[in-house]
């Protein structure tokens, strides 16, 4: 008992170690003091506090459950409620994870009374150490000490209550915050409605964060809105599977057409900055459905997918720029259809000579035709034709009849309606012939052409195919911002789009929506902390691949491929 | 019947398409390189000029990307972050460059602060990359190839903005060593001496990861892995050890080669690692990713290109600002090297077969 | 099925919240005013927003100027009209799409006052359409494509003005420079693919060619790139007595350290732009950079003020500016500040009103402001700089001893 108990308390200092070691990486990156000048409660509680304090709470919740014997019940849904004498050890390893944890601040502070820390590591300055001291001042080293231990006895006994009680709370605190983050972006669409929407607004949000009354408001309803539902959430559920299945399928169409209704009137509701935002998700997304069927149907890794982009994004400027470098003037509508033959063309002629090489050759390789199309589109070579370092300017917007699609609430239905249709083709093509014909390749190129496929028309195709996708990206990109410049075409937006494919999720049509809602909807609801929005990028990425590598709305290929194993280990169970 | 009439027609068009991009590019080649002589603007002092510093590029290259196809030859995966763990070296050393300088004892030994500068960089990189390698590479070594791929993109961005958030987006300049600076002359051409130790250090080092890899027990650990995870863990290898240590080996020499790097070049700030990281692996994959000898070949390779091919090819046909293309000559050369050879140069094994 | 359903509730919900309602309840009574008017109810913070590069490879450019917006609040006290000043801002990427993002994120928050920004040239041609049409009106402290505020303007930039002094006037002296006062007749420039740096390589041959004399070769390297010995040695080849770069610090550092070790540049003169006017840069070009040339706006026409900011900023940030823009940016808050308080109207239960189109008037009726910069007036095209361009050389003190700004100008063009 004793050999276990030492064990124990090697985890939870460990633990606490951790903790100190991650609130320690937050102070000095400088989240901490940036992040401290954000109210998340209108002059109560500032972003920077928050993320220590769930630092602590995290190693204190993380601290009480090493301590408790695991008694799960394989059926059960949560888990058993521990035995009382239990308590006190649970506060104990969580006061002591959550002051080792505080012991590192308070070493910090300690350390930079002494040494000029600021030479090296920039942020460890004097605003820090007010922020790390709840404002009593630098020479308060034991404030952090303090509050790791009360911090970490309230995660130690967030741990020890019910899940029926924690888990309403833990959504109540996490609807707080993000409401609280968000607070810029809904409080501009509330107010641009006049009467109760404007009340609701000034009731929940301060100058900068939520009210006092606005949080309480929100965490109550949220925690008793989830405690309600989680108590009847079994029965509704069984309540819809004996629906007969014409009940069934009546739902889904509901459903369907309600999301068809949101989808429709969504930019015009939520405000300009939303609907910017969801069109950059959506070209994004045409991007991604593009590169979902050269890399996710047939497995070509183009690193180089910007290429496509640039030249249907060109193509529209130079038809229908009225400034120096265009040189027809033509509507938009008559530019579009032929930057995305332009860009057809391209992926033709850019396949043709990686047509023998090979995965991560193939990818160097198409690295280098994107940076090849960069740097020509931006030489002093081509400036007389393609307008240089200076770009193509003067892109007029799209008119369709009478009205000009002057604004991304207009944009939004062009994206909308682009992305939907190339869905559609690709749906089409991936159950067809060809897209069986693709994934053969995808899986093995002798093999596929040892069968019969005819892999120089079929990569074509992907290539082309792709191709056009981004095309119309790229055209519709062009018109947005009225202007295009070679710095936009870089090597970061072919990273960006692979990154979506495969956090969505590979081969999987949803799966690239999500994804690009993920990487480049949030970064730019984040644009705030635009400092660090790369750094959570990064570390987003690393998460989402550790914790759902098939993506978050796998096709069923893939999910079936990655859980092959769990099936097993899951059948012998059974047994 | 159409059906394969149509794919004649493909074939032969792609058949015929290849053919006259070979071409092309050999008349762009011959014949501005041709006009370029006839110009006669540059002397022999000149491409001698070109060259060197070419080879001495191609080096620092070759420095980087050894590292890089290290763990390739090893894991198959592409360690993206590899350019950042040189970038932590270069940047993390700096501190102990600075203060060593400013106390005045690099005047007075500097061969003993630079190698101490190199240690601390060595230190540091190889840290950080055991971690990354613990953290995000490790959980996912069975993952279809393209997951650990995003993790590595993901560890590359972290650790740029880490080192952002650290110490700030502004730049960081190498105190110069007296020692070191100023030029050697070598068969009557004059070299920085600097770039001389750049080119002997990357020597040096593919010489070593050579020794190791085919004389060694660990290395040919390393090779057993390489070829096949699980039956080598059958056998009785410690397949994680043997993976640590190659990220560690890998990251030791990344983390040297910053501070080389800022030898030659002297400024550090959190972004210098994305491209040298680009341009390693494009060095790697020239000579054949995962071929040791391939690196420091296509490291040298690409210096020679990039230096050489835009007042060769490019500035006899006139071309404005030739030296603003170089990346697309750089690029062109890959794509037709590996059209002849898509293995690279000398081909995939981590080193040639014993046949 | 049952994400779909889940999806289906969700929207559900927000449609509901979003709803118009019956009736808009009436405004008080604020004064008139053509574009509309921001009402600040008593409490409330005067909210000027930023839209700057402050991510990415570019971030010291925006982040300088951020810096000095600071210290200008600081010097407010934090407050104006008795209110706090609340800055907010979003990062614009140095890019056009950046620009577009950051002006319609931002464009769409009525509580903005008035904004500052963007840094770099391509963001504003995107981006001040977008906030002009909505309103806003906002100054520049560090775009300086000439065409901004010259006539024929381009569309939409009715609500722009800037502190920054324009491209082609810096172009000028510096090939004036060049040409008169070094008595060099042969000159090469190198770009980096920046439209900032391609205007001012560009204007600078312009000017020195109408002089008579002759440009050698005009060059571009990559932001990024840290080799410049092949391009060196190419422009080497053709002997030109005077390298004009006027890029940024990171690539105009390597230029000046390796143009200095190459044997065929040892005498060629270097000159850069304001784009390398920085301690950071002397620091990275190293000992190479003594007695080179820079193009900057005339600090010791920063006089007294500027020392009073650089103590301040040591002090708050723990260093040296980042860049060159930031008294430029200083300037700007002030030039706001200013034509807030002189539009102001205050209402009886204490909320103060400012009409935006008068807002805008007043900023453009800015007449012999003395700031950082210089006495500024701003134009009806909108700029507002008073540039003083002048040649600065890097001395010892600057090169070694790591004193910065340097004392004085080399030389200044005959007014």
């Amino acid at each position: 008992m004793n050999q276990r108990a030492s064990r124990k308390l090697g985890s939870v200092l460990r633990l606490g170690l951790l903790g100190g070691l991650v609130a320690l990486y937050l102070c000095l990156v400088g989240i901490v003091g940036t992040f401290s000048e954000r109210d998340v409660i209108d002059r109560m509680l500032t972003l920077g506090h928050t993320l220590l304090f769930l630092t602590a709470l995290g190693v204190g919740y993380l601290g009480a459950r090493e301590l408790a014997t695991p008694t799960r019940h394989p059926h059960a849904g949560h888990a058993v409620d521990h035995h009382l004498p239990r308590v006190g050890m649970s506060l104990l390893a969580g006061a002591l994870a959550g002051a080792v944890t505080g012991a590192s601040l308070s070493f910090l502070l300690i350390l930079g009374g002494l040494v000029n820390l600021r030479a090296v590591f920039l942020n460890a300055s004097p605003l820090l150490y007010n922020v790390l001291t709840l404002g009593l001042g630098p020479a308060h080293s034991w404030v952090p000490l303090v509050g790791g231990v009360v911090l970490g006895m309230t995660g130690a006994v967030l741990y020890i209550l019910p899940v029926r009680v924690r888990s309403p709370l833990i959504w109540g605190a996490t609807t707080v915050l993000a409401a609280g983050l968000f607070a810029e972006v809904l409080r501009v669409i509330l107010v641009a409605w006049p009467g109760w929407p404007s009340d609701l607004a000034s009731f929940l949000f301060g100058f900068e964060g939520l009210t006092l009354p606005g949080v309480v408001a929100v965490f109550v309803m949220v925690s008793g809105g989830i405690a309600l539902v989680s108590a009847r959430r079994a029965a509704v559920y069984e309540r819809i599977e004996q629906l007969p299945p014409a009940g069934k399928t009546a739902l889904r169409f509901a459903g369907l057409g309600l999301l068809l209704v949101v989808v429709a009137v969504l930019p015009l509701v939520s405000g300009v900055f939303i609907a910017q935002v969801i069109v950059l998700i959506g070209l994004y997304a045409l991007m991604g459905l593009g590169l979902n069927v050269t890399l996710g149907f047939a497995g070509l890794f183009d690193l180089g997918f910007v290429a496509f982009f640039a030249i249907g994004a060109y193509t529209v400027g130079l038809l229908t720029s009225t400034g120096e470098h265009g040189i027809a003037g033509w509507p938009f509508w008559a530019a579009l259809p032929v930057a995305v033959l332009a860009a057809m063309i391209a992926g033709v002629f850019l396949g043709m000579p990686v047509l023998g090489i090979r995965g991560d050759y193939l990818a160097i390789a198409t690295l280098g035709f994107g940076e090849i199309v960069r740097l020509l589109v931006g030489s002093d070579f081509l400036r007389p034709y393609l307008g240089g370092s200076f770009g193509i300017l003067a892109i007029p917007k799209p008119w369709i009849g009478n009205i000009e699609l002057v604004g991304p609430q207009q944009l939004y239905y062009l994206v909308v309606i682009g992305s939907v249709l190339a869905a559609f083709i690709a749906l089409r093509l991936r159950d067809s012939r060809l897209g069986r014909a693709w994934m053969a390749i995808r899986e093995d190129e002798d093999v596929a052409e040892a069968l019969g496929v005819n892999l120089v028309q079929t990569k074509l195709l992907a290539y082309s195919l792709g191709a056009a996708f981004a095309g119309l990206g790229g055209a519709i990109f062009a018109t947005m911002v009225s202007s295009i410049f070679p710095h936009s075409m870089n090597l970061l937006v072919s990273i960006n789009v692979v990154a979506l494919l495969i956090v969505g999720g590979m081969g999987s049509i949803p799966g690239v929506i999500v994804g690009a809602a993920f990487l480049i909807g949030l970064p730019e609801l984040f644009r705030e902390f635009s400092e660090y929005r790369y750094l959570f990028y990064g570390a987003a990425l690393i998460v989402m691949m550790l914790s759902k590598p098939e993506g978050l709305w796998p096709s069923a290929v893939t999910r079936r491929e990655l859980h092959a194993e769990e099936d097993l280990v899951l059948t012998d169970n059974a047994r | 019947m159409y059906a394969s009439v149509l794919e004649r027609i493909v074939e032969t068009a792609a058949a015929g398409y290849l053919w006259a991009f070979r071409v092309v590019v050999i008349i762009v080649v011959v014949v501005g390189s041709m006009l370029t002589f006839m110009g006669g603007k540059y002397t022999a002092e000149h491409w001698i000029d070109f060259t060197v510093f070419g080879l001495a590029l191609g080096g620092i290259y070759a420095l980087i990307a050894l590292g890089y196809t290290m763990v390739y030859g090893i894991l198959r995966m592409i360690n993206f972050a590899h350019g950042e763990i040189f970038m932590s070296g270069a940047f993390s050393a700096y501190f102990v460059a600075d203060a060593l300088a400013k106390s005045g004892f690099t005047r007075e030994n500097p061969v003993v602060a630079l190698v101490l500068t190199i240690l601390f960089a060595m230190l540091v990189s190889t840290t950080l990359a055991l971690t990354v390698e613990r953290i995000a590479y490790r959980p996912l070594r069975y993952a279809p190839r393209l997951v650990p791929l995003i993790s590595a993109i993901g560890a590359s961005f972290f650790l740029q903005y880490t080192f952002r958030g650290l110490f700030g987006p502004g730049i960081y300049a190498y105190p110069t060593i007296e020692a070191l600076s100023g030029k050697w002359n070598i068969f009557g051409v004059e070299i920085l001496k600097t770039q001389v130790i750049v080119i002997i250090a990357a020597v040096l080092m593919m010489l070593g990861l050579y020794t190791i890899v085919m004389r060694t027990k660990i290395g040919r650990a390393m090779r057993a892995v390489s070829e096949d995870k699980e039956t080598a863990s059958l056998m009785g290898i410690d397949v994680d050890r043997i993976i640590a240590i190659t990220f560690a080996i890998g990251a030791a020499m990344a983390g040297a080669a910053g501070v080389l790097y800022s030898l030659i070049f002297a400024q550090v700030n959190f972004f210098m690692g994305f491209v040298p990281g680009i341009k390693a692996f494009t060095s790697a994959v020239l000579g054949g990713i995962g071929n040791i000898p391939g690196a420091m070949l296509g490291g040298l390779f690409l210096g020679l290109v990039e230096s050489i091919g835009p007042a060769l090819f490019l500035e006899g046909w006139g071309i404005v600002a030739p030296y603003q293309l170089k990346d697309a000559i750089a690029f062109t050369m890959l794509v037709l090297v590996l059209i002849f050879r898509p293995s690279g140069i000398l081909g995939e094994r981590l080193v040639a077969k014993k046949a | 099925m049952n994400r779909i359903a889940l999806m289906a509730l969700v929207a559900l919900l927000v449609l509901v919240a979003c709803a118009p309602a019956a009736t808009p309840t009436p405004a008080f009574k604020p004064p008139a005013d053509k574009i509309g008017v921001v009402a600040i109810k008593p409490g409330e913070p005067i909210h000027i927003a930023y839209w700057l590069v402050v991510a990415g490879p570019d971030a010291s450019l925006g982040e300088d100027s951020k810096r000095g917006i600071e210290i200008a609040i600081d010097d407010k006290g934090g407050k104006l009209l008795d209110r706090p000043i609340k800055l907010t801002g979003t990062d614009s990427g140095c890019n056009a799409e950046g620009g577009t993002t950051a002006a319609t994120k931002l464009s769409a928050d009525p509580t903005i006052v008035a904004l500052i920004g963007s840094s770099c040239s391509s963001e504003a041609a995107a981006g001040v359409p977008i906030l002009t049409k909505a309103g806003f009106t906002t100054i520049s402290p560090s775009n300086t494509r000439t065409a901004f505020t010259r006539p024929p303007r381009p569309e939409g930039f009715e609500g722009y003005l800037r502190t920054a002094h324009e491209d082609a006037v810096q172009g000028q002296i510096a090939a004036e420079f060049a040409f008169k006062e070094l008595k060099l007749t042969t000159a090469a420039t190198i770009h980096d693919g920046s439209p900032y740096a391609k205007g001012l390589a560009e204007d600078f041959a312009k000017s020195f060619k109408a002089l008579g004399g002759k440009i050698t070769s005009e060059e571009a390297v990559e932001p990024t790139q840290t080799d410049m010995r092949a391009v060196l040695t190419k422009i080497a080849a053709d002997k030109p007595a005077i390298i004009y770069y006027p890029i940024f610090t990171a690539a105009g550092g390597h230029v000046t350290r390796q143009a200095r070790e190459l044997a065929g540049l040892k005498d060629a003169a270097l000159m850069g732009a304001d784009g390398m006017f920085s301690l950071e840069f002397v620091k990275a070009a190293g000992p190479a950079s003594e007695g080179m040339y820079l193009s900057s706006p005339d600090v010791s026409a920063f006089a007294e003020g500027y020392k009073a900011f650089l103590e301040k900023h040591r002090k708050k940030y723990g260093g040296d500016p980042l860049s060159i823009f930031h008294a430029h940016a200083y300037d700007a808050s002030m030039i706001i500040f200013n034509a807030i308080e002189k539009v102001a109207v205050k209402g009886p239960d204490g909320t103060i009103y400012i009409g935006r189109q008068a807002l805008r008037d007043a900023m453009y009726a800015t007449k012999n402001h003395k700031g950082l910069t210089g006495t500024l007036s701003c134009n009806e095209y909108g700029s507002c700089s008073d540039p003083a361009i002048a040649i600065y050389k890097i001395t010892a003190r600057e090169a070694k001893d790591g004193k910065w700004p340097p004392e004085k100008p080399f030389w200044s063009p005959k007014k």
